[in-house]
């Protein structure tokens, strides 16, 4: 994750010299020849590129084991497909599809795959504030593309250099395309599929978040949202099951993050009352 | 079977990207943010990946549960990518170990 050379400064002189806030690009006004925004947009491929790779490894049994099970459970392949493309959620696909199997009403599969959904609602609230390099398509698009991976990279990117489209957008495409790509083999190829648990594949995607979570531990109060966000959600995954554990430990651990935040400069008064 | 797969599909395809659209479209109609509601959106990555792999902690076994733990550790100080594969290193040995 350590991307070393990338400047964000401008050259000095010339007709370049004014000052360009953290994550504002500006190639139009740029004079020919300074090719600092060509630098940040190749270092960002580049960086996206290297997130997402680990992440495939992941991506292609759980996308694989969805097109199987989507074509066992009656859908055509190129219902599949379409599911697979305009969802782009896994869970709430597999529930999708399940429901489609019990013959419940149409309104309350909606719903079931709107709640399952529900905990992307605070991803957009946050990499949302991070977005000030897109364009207002750009983020239509972006906020479509917001799967759990992506929305963990990308925060984790926009605390470190800034999150610029370029970066956003390679890593989505890598991720999207594999995620299509094994779905289609799987909805093909289904019965052909091996467990992945002999190479631990199974298990890359809770390794994967646990290492995200590590590295935000400079944010402030860590240790209390990351202690009451997960022992919040395995009572709630004990209590009520899965996914709202996700939703409400995460609504937990926001709860310990406001109670236990201290104004930045002002309001000292208000600050004593609530320590 | 639904007769209209396709639009049931698209409607829930449409609910998804509510819920993708929803947090920022509606943050966005306030203009200043107090410091609390920046708190709380500063901790989202980490509450909401903490619940998502906490049942994982406990619900598999000694080789998942260490895995992570290890993972967690090496991920404090060096990249990502290693701390994902020590854990899967170190499940892989002990699977084999435990099977």
């Amino acid at each position: 994750m350590n991307d070393q050379t990338y400047t964000e400064q401008h050259p000095v002189g010339g007709l370049s010299a004014r000052n360009h806030p953290k994550g504002t690009p500006s190639p139009a006004r740029d004079p020919l020849g300074d090719n600092s925004p060509k630098t940040v947009m190749a270092s960002d491929i580049k960086a996206g590129i290297k997130d997402a790779s680990p992440i495939l490894f992941a991506i292609v049994p759980f996308a694989a084991v969805f097109g199987a099970v989507a074509i066992e459970s009656g859908l055509s392949f190129w219902e599949t497909i379409l599911t697979s493309l305009s969802i782009y959620a896994a869970a709430s696909q597999y529930v999708m599809v399940d429901l489609m199997g019990q013959n419940v009403p149409v309104w309350s599969i909606v719903l079931a795959v709107f709640a399952v959904n529900f905990r992307h609602v605070l991803y957009s609230a946050s990499i949302g504030r991070t977005m000030g390099a897109f364009s207002p398509l750009q983020k239509a698009l972006a906020f479509f593309l917001l799967v759990d991976p992506q929305f963990a990279s990308s925060e984790a990117r926009a605390a470190k250099s800034g999150l610029r489209p370029a970066y956003y957008f390679t890593y989505a495409a890598m991720i999207y395309s594999t995620w299509i790509a094994a779905n289609c083999v799987g909805a093909l190829f289904g019965s052909l599929i091996n467990s992945p648990a002999t190479y631990g594949l199974d298990f890359i995607l809770p390794l994967y978040f646990t290492g995200l979570v590590a590295g935000f531990h400079k944010r402030p109060n860590f240790i209390p949202v990351l202690a009451i966000s997960a022992g919040v959600a395995l009572i709630a995954w004990f209590m009520i099951g899965s996914p709202w554990h996700i939703t409400l430990g995460g609504i937990a651990g926001l709860i310990t993050a406001a109670t236990l935040s201290k104004p930045v400069k002002h309001k000292m008064d208000e600050e004593a009352a609530n320590a | 079977m639904h007769d209209n797969t396709v639009l049931l599909i698209l409607a829930c395809a449409l609910a998804t990207y509510a819920t993708r659209t929803g947090g920022h479209l509606i943050l966005s109609r306030f203009g200043t943010t107090h410091h609390r509601l920046e708190a709380a959106l500063e901790a989202v990555p980490t509450a909401v990946l903490a619940a998502l792999v906490a049942p994982s902690l406990v619900t598999n076994g000694p080789a998942e549960a260490l895995s992570i733990v290890i993972a967690g550790i090496i991920a404090l100080r060096y990249s990502l990518m290693l701390s994902v594969l020590a854990g899967i290193i170190c499940l892989i040995v002990l699977r084999g170990i435990v099977a």
